[in-house]
């Protein structure tokens, strides 16, 4: 009988997988709990996406604030963290952001034990491929940079990029493939599990999970915030963190707050499921296009924003057939495939194209937003960053840069080099 | 998404590239770093009614001033942008 105690309710493990499976899987039980709001909380978390859930976790595992809620307007998971292309990456150039990555990506690879869930990680590497002279001469610096912030990167050439991916179109006409910039430990991981996973290891540490709470007011007074309105009644808290991503102008709007962020759609389409085709994650350097196969062997891809300020969730057709012929170009094979589903997720582009971890000019306000269509990738770091943020009050050396006022003093962080278009990021 | 250009009639979007919100006006060139850095960065980002800077490339050419929901991309009014510095 203690062995049953300390079954599911401990953690899982293949003792309670089989046991569960020989009693016929009718014992499973609810792995968090769905409490009433208290009416008060030392720390009020808005949005329980990716980062919300992480945040907590990390909130109360690393700086032992356990007296926290998660509030969030629909169900647990239902936004971007549950509709994305599950892509886990570090290949970024900028010094800020390398180091960043690369803490997410080493926080991904130890995630499964350190909150006891399978969230199938799989490293099977993301492959940027190359077509010209001068984007391999970019791919080496950019493979320079990651190394020196300890990740790991290798430039393939084109035979190498051949006997990896056979099903490559080599000799494209118009943009042959010279050869591709390998991570390695980069791959997929999977989405949904990423939220069960953080809420569960969230709730089992004390943080209240508040489902259909949608924030509608926060109560700011003399300077400082005392906690939010809801469609469930006033919550009070000491500090209130925002990850609302797409939303994110919305809710800041309530405390007063303009942001340097527009809300784009970025759509993702999954295709039926077809024997092994693509076997790492393989991203197009003539277009703006990546794609990955799942377990099921459904190819998972998308490319660009649609390019317009949209909170739909949903994109149109013209985006759609650009992002088809990106595949066809690189996988000829795929144009008789049919896609099984398409959908849109609104995404909170900054101006620069890098996020904001950051206080506000409100005291115990603190900001979790502008992640582009990047966010997923950065779960693990970016709770892990603004639990530091959010419990010290200072920003932790690996969100130094990500700083709200990077605007104003001129210290923007852009890999593209775009300038302030938050659509051409 | 349609558009209906006042030049050249109901277009689909594609024939039409986008810049952004129509409503910051550029600042004289001697104000203040603030009101650069507002102009520049800051925007309203609404969840409803948007009016915002189109150009018909693909048509006419001409700049349009497209007031939108972004909620659910109906296209509102249209009209044709002059008078301003885009």
């Amino acid at each position: 009988m203690a062995f049953c105690q300390s079954g599911p309710a401990m953690g899982y493990s293949i003792f309670s997988l089989i046991r569960h499976a020989l009693t016929g899987n009718r014992h499973w039980t609810p792995v968090w709990r769905d409490p009433e709001p208290k009416e008060f909380y030392d720390t009020i978390m808005v949005g329980r996406g990716g980062h919300g859930l992480s945040t907590a976790y990390y909130l109360a595992k690393e700086h032992g604030v356990t007296d926290v809620a998660v509030v969030e307007k629909g169900y647990l998971g239902s936004g971007n963290v549950g509709r994305n292309t599950t892509i886990i990456r570090s290949n970024y150039l900028l010094p800020h952001n390398t180091h960043f990555y690369e803490k997410s990506l080493q926080l991904w690879e130890g995630l499964e034990q350190d909150i006891n869930y399978n969230a199938m990680v799989s490293q099977r590497g993301v492959l940027n491929l190359y077509h010209s002279d001068s984007q391999r001469d970019a791919y080496a610096r950019r493979g320079n940079a990651m190394r020196l912030a300890g990740a790991d990167s290798e430039l393939l050439d084109r035979e190498q990029v051949r006997a990896m991916v056979p099903g490559l179109d080599m000799e494209n006409g118009r943009f042959p493939i010279r050869g591709g910039l390998l991570q390695r430990r980069g791959g997929n991981v999977r989405h949904d599990a990423v939220a069960w996973g953080y809420a569960r290891a969230a709730d089992r540490r004390g943080v209240d999970m508040l489902q259909n709470t949608e924030v509608i007011g926060i109560r700011v007074e003399g300077g400082r915030v005392k906690g939010v309105e809801t469609t469930r009644g006033f919550i009070g808290a000491n500090r209130v963190g925002l990850a609302a991503a797409g939303n994110s102008s919305r809710v800041a709007a309530m405390a007063g707050l303009r942001l340097p962020i527009e809300t784009h759609v970025l759509q993702a389409f999954v295709s039926e499921a077809v024997k092994p085709l693509v076997h790492q994650v393989v991203t197009y350097g003539a277009g703006h296009f990546y794609i990955s196969q799942s377990d099921k062997g459904g190819l998972v891809f998308g490319g660009d924003l649609d390019g317009y300020s949209s909170y739909a969730q949903r994109g149109n057709l013209p985006l759609v057939e650009d992002v088809m012929e990106s595949a066809v170009q690189l996988f000829p094979q795929v144009s008789r495939l049919r896609y099984l589903r398409q959908w849109g997720g609104v995404m909170d582009m900054s101006m620069d194209g890098s996020p904001i971890i950051d206080r506000t000019p409100i005291e115990g306000l603190f900001l979790n937003c502008g992640w582009c269509y990047g966010g997923f990738k950065a779960t693990p770091a970016s709770g892990w960053c603004f639990a530091h943020t959010i419990a010290t009050g200072t920003a932790h050396a690996l969100n130094a840069g990500f700083r709200l006022d990077r605007f104003a003093t001129g210290a923007v962080l852009s890999e593209a080099g775009h300038g302030a278009q938050p659509n051409k990021h | 998404m349609r558009i209906d250009c006042p030049h050249c009639g109901e277009r689909g979007s594609a024939e039409f590239s986008y810049l952004g919100a129509a409503d910051p006006k550029r600042p004289a060139a001697n104000a203040s770093a603030e009101a650069w850095h507002d102009y520049v960065y800051l925007r309203e980002n609404p969840a409803g009614p948007l009016r915002e800077l189109w150009q018909h490339v693909h048509g006419c050419r001409q700049w349009l001033v497209v007031t939108r929901d972004t909620r659910n991309h109906l296209v509102l009014g249209v009209e044709v942008c002059r008078g301003r510095a885009v």
